[in-house]
């Protein structure tokens, strides 16, 4: 859902730009305490997975087609902040060397896939993910959350969509919502799926680089206590 | 009793990560010139809804894109993966670069700061 240029007015582009320049300045610095030699090469890989993931256009009902979006995937693997990083530096390859959505709509693009269906969803994914926890142990809550906030980020992201072409007088909300939120929560199980595949691998594989599954922490740190002992 | 450790398979960090970039690879340069060429969920809508010439009226506001839409204007199957093995090198590229940029100046800070406190 990669807004073109010409589809939002200047009030609405320009506010979107401001917003998400704010966003963008505070991962920058959040996402600082993650980083290290060894979260920088996984969060460059998972950003060039995510653009490669992106260009595989997948067939939805009625001759229209749907692809990966996956700031959820990019912050349950990286952190929040670094996945919004994730998440931005592949809108803005997109835009600037493919001509993949507007260098206008940028703002709003970033808006709506990296804080709307990014920050956003995976705060509630935190949220449910302590509730699941308790009943399902923190692995099996992760995998359970991971499909449903993947949908919802793309489900939310349409509907924010939806409201800057509405604000842009481009098309009037109770035309243009009813008709994304519709497609989205198709393309969404999409998401969904390639999402919980690819979180269910790294996860069987590699634990400690799912930064969303705290668990792996302390396999981690009793790993090493045996090294050491 | 199995101690959670037993549970962590010590591949190493590099492999994997070559195995992922090599993955991520592979989608974008031979499995996207057989991804679906329909329009995606909101073109399609703008098409239903006739807004799409709102677009198509625009004057680009970046018209330094050196690959517009993957390869789209040459239109073969090679061009689209080629443009996606050059996006995916050039998206790792560009964000272990600001990686070790933020990565750099917060420990230059760190620095600083401790050098200051004494």
């Amino acid at each position: 859902m990669h807004i073109p240029d010409g589809f939002l007015d200047a009030k609405t582009w320009g506010t979107a730009w401001g917003a998400s320049a704010g966003f963008t300045g505070y991962a920058l610095y959040a996402a600082k305490k993650k980083l290290s030699e060894k979260t920088i090469p996984l969060i460059g890989i998972t950003a060039a997975f995510i653009f490669a993931a992106q260009m595989l256009n997948f067939p939805v009902a009625g001759g229209t087609s749907g692809h990966f979006l996956g700031a959820i995937l990019a912050m349950t693997l990286a952190g929040a902040w670094p996945g919004f990083l994730i998440m931005v530096v592949v809108l803005a390859v997109q835009c600037l060397f493919f001509a993949d959505g507007g260098l206008t709509a940028l703002g709003a693009n970033i808006f709506n896939m990296a804080v709307v269906g990014g920050i956003l969803c995976y705060f509630l994914m935190s949220v449910a993910k302590k509730v699941l926890s308790k009943r399902l142990g923190e692995r099996g809550a992760v995998l359970v959350a991971v499909p449903v906030f993947s949908w919802l980020s793309v489900f939310l992201a349409s509907i924010a969509c939806s409201f800057e072409l509405a604000i842009s007088g481009t098309i009037p909300l109770n035309v243009v919502l009813p008709a994304m939120v519709g497609v989205h929560s198709i393309i969404g199980i999409g998401e969904a799926l390639i999402a919980t595949i690819v979180v269910s691998v790294v996860i069987q594989t590699r634990p400690d680089l799912v930064d969303f599954y705290e668990g792996s922490r302390k396999i981690m740190e009793s790993s090493v206590g045996e090294v050491s002992s | 009793m199995k101690s959670p450790g037993s549970d962590l398979k010590k591949k190493s960090l590099w492999i994997f990560l070559g195995i992922a970039m090599l993955a991520a690879i592979i989608l974008a340069t031979f499995v996207s010139p057989w991804a679906s060429s329909s329009p995606d969920g909101l073109e399609k809508v703008a098409e239903e809804k006739q807004f799409l010439e709102k677009a198509e009226e625009t004057e680009p506001s970046w018209k330094h894109s050196p690959i517009p839409d993957y390869g789209g204007e040459v239109g073969t199957r090679a061009a689209t993966g080629l443009s996606g093995f050059i996006g995916v090198l050039l998206t790792a590229a560009v964000m272990v670069g600001l990686g070790f940029l933020v990565f750099s100046i917060g420990k230059r800070k760190r620095a600083n700061s401790d050098i200051s406190k004494n």
